[in-house]
């Protein structure tokens, strides 16, 4: 579990995290979401205890950052945006010497190799010196070194950086393989990643928190309207005049050849639409619940909204 | 103790897969044997002439007439080449983004550095237990004194420790590697040259600048002169770059 408290951190007079605060749950994955420059890598780089914080609180399965910074660093595994490899090393010896510095057990390292070698999918590539083989596979290496500790918690930031759609699609299910047994928060500036890996959000920019929870949570409560996307055969003005007149509706209006009925939230109206729509033989093709996207729900949180 | 040994451990195995320990301990030997096929030469040619005057036979000694110089230019070209060694320790890993791995694992900076200093100073020993076969054969045909020219090597190995305290600091300031090594050579040569400096001074700056220059400590050294006063100087010059790195190191993350 990861729990942040009114973490702040200054350069100067530049101030990069700025009283931020955030939960994440055992055995979820989280996103840590924003634009460029928003202040996830130094929330990270703070929270693995690679920078101080100049005020605030961080606890890491309930080791606080500041005072336990060893122990913190014996149950967390990071992978920063840089692959932190050698790149005149083997796989296997880059790892045995990550293991060792980690503070596993001599007699454990091999165990501990092997599997982090079979989680990250590196059987192929473990003799190999790490220069000569594909971006993909040193990100799945940077994963490894990270997890090779069997740590509590995983920090990756932008884990998916620089991969073709393949190595993206595998490094997702590689992480997404890990939820449960480990608490992951991956930093990314890619909406999709959100949607397809992660529990839930935090969604920071300027170093400011401006939302944070599960998906469901957060759309629902962006949500102003609820309502259906209509596709209907027939769609004249007297379908569009028809769902006006029902009782309820605030707002009937056309979308890409789609109608887009509205209705307050807490309401249903779903099934008087449809039996509207097959009564008066409209030809129905296609209805589906109006869902705000992540992209809408981003840009709605980041542009200020409330 | 462990955690030391695997950064050193690391860094050797680094120094011996990229061509830079190669190189370095190869150039080192190149000049080294140079200067000792010349300096012998020089003590062969002088021998005979000296031989013929009794007068001047007893004068003949092998450790001044070939060890002194060859340990004097051994120290020059440790000053011009200790630093490439160095350069790479800090710089690199800021560069490529390693420190971040260093810097996150339950090690302290202490140990870091400290591992780091190891693998150099085994690279250094390298490079003077290899420069110690041509002097074998010396003992096969003369009668060197073993211990001043035991205490000449004692003398250029804390010398090194010295350079490479001062390499990693500067490699800790910058991650330009080149930046790194220039720093290096700048201070140490400057640090070399303060007894110039002194012969100008007068009072206590005489005896502080005298003090403070490295040459003056090594001098003595090669001559089979072991005084506390130089082992300690080097000893110091070390830790202080050590301390130092540590300082610049921690100061960077709190800043």
């Amino acid at each position: 579990m990861i729990e942040v408290e009114h973490l702040t951190k200054k350069y100067g007079d530049l101030v990069a995290v700025n009283d931020l605060g955030f939960k994440v749950e055992r055995g979820r994955i989280w996103g840590l979401l924003g634009p460029n420059a928003a202040g996830k890598t130094t929330t990270m780089r703070i929270l693995t205890g690679f920078l101080p914080a100049t005020d605030g609180r961080a606890t890491v399965s309930g080791f606080d950052v500041f005072e336990k910074p060893d122990q913190v660093k014996r149950i967390t595994g990071y992978l920063p945006e840089i692959i932190p490899v050698y790149p005149e090393m083997t796989v296997t010896e880059y790892l045995g010497f990550v293991a060792a510095i980690k503070q596993v057990p001599s007699a454990k390292r091999a165990a501990a190799l092997d599997r982090a070698v079979k989680v990250s999918g590196l059987t192929e590539v473990r003799r190999r010196l790490i220069k000569n083989i594909s971006r993909g596979y040193k990100q799945r290496v940077g994963i490894a070194q990270a997890l090779i500790h069997n740590p509590d918690v995983l920090i990756l930031d932008e884990p998916t950086i620089g991969l073709d759609p393949a190595q993206i699609k595998e490094i997702r299910e590689l992480i997404k393989s890990l939820r449960g047994e480990h608490t992951i928060m991956l930093s990314t500036h890619i909406l999709a990643e959100v949607t397809q890996t992660c529990d839930g959000v935090v969604i920071i920019n300027e170093g400011r928190l401006m939302a944070s929870g599960s998906l469901e949570e957060l759309t629902a409560s962006f949500r102003k309207k609820d309502g259906v996307m209509l596709k209907v055969r027939r769609s004249g003005d007297e379908v569009v005049a028809s769902l006006q007149k029902l009782a309820g509706v605030d707002g009937v209006s056309r979308e890409n050849g789609e109608i887009k009925v509205e209705w307050s939230p807490g309401r249903d109206l779903r099934e008087t639409v449809a039996r509207l729509a097959v009564t008066q033989e409209w030809g129905l093709l296609e209805m589906r619940p109006l869902a705000m996207n992540i992209e809408d729900l981003y840009l709605r949180i980041v542009g200020g909204e409330q | 103790m462990s955690n030391i040994l695997s950064i050193a451990k690391r860094e050797i195995k680094a120094y011996f897969t990229s061509p830079i320990a190669y190189v370095v301990i190869s150039v080192f030997l190149v000049l080294t044997g140079f200067f000792f096929s010349s300096a012998i030469s020089w003590f062969s040619a002088q021998s005979i002439q000296l031989a013929q005057n009794p007068q001047y036979y007893q004068q003949i000694n092998i450790n001044q007439m070939v060890f002194t110089p060859l340990f004097h230019n051994m120290s020059i070209i440790l000053l011009l080449m200790l630093p490439l060694l160095t350069m790479r320790l800090f710089a690199e890993e800021k560069k490529v983004g390693t420190e971040e791995l260093l810097f996150t694992s339950p090690i302290s900076v202490g140990q870091i550095i400290l591992g780091k200093y190891l693998a150099a100073l085994a690279v250094l020993a390298i490079m003077l237990a290899l420069t110690f076969l041509p002097a074998v054969f010396t003992f096969l045909w003369g009668n060197p004194e073993l211990a001043q020219l035991l205490n000449g090597y004692l003398g250029l190995f804390l010398m090194g420790a010295a350079f490479i305290a001062a390499g990693i600091f500067f490699s800790s300031l910058t991650e330009n590697q080149i930046v790194s090594a220039m720093l290096t050579f700048g201070a140490l040569l400057l640090f070399w040259i303060l007894n110039w400096a002194s012969y100008s001074a007068t009072g206590m700056w005489k005896g502080v600048l005298n003090y403070l220059s490295i040459f003056q400590h090594f001098d003595d050294m090669t001559r089979g002169i072991l005084d506390t006063k130089d082992v300690a100087y080097y000893l110091s010059f070390a830790f202080v770059g050590i301390f130092l790195t540590h300082s610049v190191i921690q100061s960077r993350r709190w800043r």
